[in-house]
């Protein structure tokens, strides 16, 4: 039966490799978003070839799942001669995957602001920086906020996933413990519950800033 | 590189492809019917279980796939419930699936204008009629592309079936890899093979979508 002592005892390890479930996601969300701007300004540019790079990488990393990606960056890397460690190849892999859906989410807030707005801005003398700067970007950052809040929460529990090249976040150490105490019941509930409970914390301060940027 | 694996495998990646549109399809169906049962619930069901029905969504849309699947298969043994690979893994992916579902066809029903309910009702439809009738045939044209869009995202969940070894596509690929030591090779093609195969879905699910509404809703 279910043992409440065997499942209090599972937080201590599994908070402590919580900092790698957090690191892969926030460190990926950080440069996903870098990378992200970049794909979404290359798929708005007036050049066809960036139009196509950015429609393939889109393309790609959303149509393949997290895990098998995962595996050929992990077994592609010694190959080609890099050899790094698997947490840069996961952190690289979540980054990567994150600029895919973070471009398009850029891009849809772009796209919802109205014409007029840049129009205007032109109209009254700005310059094109300006028109960016002070009209567009404010306002589509706070368009997209809860998008990416979302984006965030999926990018923790896809983090789960970097368990299987080796690092010891949630999951991993869940499995780790599973296999130490023989009962696994209480290991996977105990990652479970740590994953629930940063997942509502974020999705609270993604209302809370939601509520604050509201235009 | 060296592609001659695939001449000896190609077999079981057939089976494994088999596999992974079952899982697919039978994940979908079920978790679409239970996401709808659970929506249908968070209309007409008394309070107290309306918030369980939320507590439920929340707990399933916090936690990753891969933890909900080894609780069910790793631990379901703890508590009587003993399960194979493929129920385990086609339980856990209704399961995963349904709170989105529910969400899905909540803000469906809640875009159903009020007035053509309120209008059934004044006409005498019995209740389980308007549902029938009204709100699932309304509600659901608008919920199509966000239904075509998260059964899309259910393909590539399949793939973390073969972690507790549902033998679908990867548990085959990942087998044939272990056996000629050829990972890269292996994964490759499977980033390529569902690369090809969301692309297909996603078309013709879009030409899928174009249809119904037109037939629905756009002829006079």
């Amino acid at each position: 039966m279910f043992s409440i002592s065997t499942f209090t005892d599972g937080f201590g390890p599994l908070l402590w490799a919580a900092r790698y479930t957090l690191l892969v996601s926030g460190l990926g969300i950080a440069l996903g978003l870098v990378l992200g701007a970049v794909i979404c300004i290359m798929g708005m540019s007036k050049s066809r070839p960036a139009r196509v790079f950015a429609a393939l990488w889109v393309s790609y990393l959303r149509g393949v799942p997290m895990l098998v990606q995962l595996l050929v960056v992990f077994f592609l890397l010694p190959v080609i001669g890099i050899d790094v460690p698997a947490i840069v190849a996961a952190v690289g892999t979540t980054a990567v995957v994150a600029s895919a859906y973070i471009s398009e989410i850029w891009r849809g807030a772009i796209n919802a602001l109205p014409k007029g707005q840049a129009e205007a801005a032109v109209a009254i003398g700005m310059a094109p920086g300006d028109v960016w700067r002070r009209v567009i970007l404010p306002q589509a950052v706070a368009l997209s906020l809860p998008a990416l809040i979302n984006e965030l929460i999926l990018l923790v529990k896809a983090s789960s996933l970097v368990s299987v090249v080796g690092i010891m976040e949630i999951t991993r150490a869940s499995q780790a413990q599973a296999g130490t105490t023989f009962r696994p019941l209480e290991a996977y509930l105990a990652a479970a519950c740590i994953y629930l409970a940063i997942n509502l914390c974020l999705a609270a301060i993604g209302r809370y800033l939601e509520h604050r940027m509201a235009i | 590189m060296d592609l001659s694996i695939f001449v000896t495998y190609w077999p079981i990646l057939v089976r494994g492809f088999g596999m992974t549109v079952f899982c697919w399809i039978l994940g979908t169906a079920f978790g679409m019917a239970l996401g709808l049962a659970i929506a249908l619930c968070q209309r007409y069901a008394p309070a107290p279980f309306r918030w369980l029905l939320q507590i439920y969504i929340e707990i399933i849309r916090g936690t990753p796939f891969l933890v909900q699947l080894f609780v069910l298969y790793y631990g379901g043994p703890l508590i009587g419930l003993r399960l194979d690979a493929l129920p385990a893994g086609l339980l856990g992916l209704t399961i995963y699936g349904s709170p989105y579902f529910a969400e899905i066809f909540r803000s469906a029903f809640r875009a159903v204008p009020n007035g053509q309910i309120e209008a059934a009702r004044a006409i005498g439809m019995a209740e389980p009629t308007i549902i029938r009738r009204i709100l699932l045939p309304v509600g659901l044209v608008s919920a199509l592309p966000a239904l075509v869009n998260f059964s899309i995202i259910l393909t590539k969940e399949t793939v973390i079936l073969s972690i507790i070894t549902v033998p679908e596509l990867m548990y085959q690929t990942q087998r044939m890899s272990t056996e000629t030591f050829r990972y890269l090779e292996a994964n490759l093609v499977l980033a390529l093979f569902f690369w090809f195969f969301v692309e297909v879905i996603s078309r013709i699910g879009r030409r899928f979508e174009r249809r119904i509404t037109h037939y629905l809703i756009e002829r006079p």
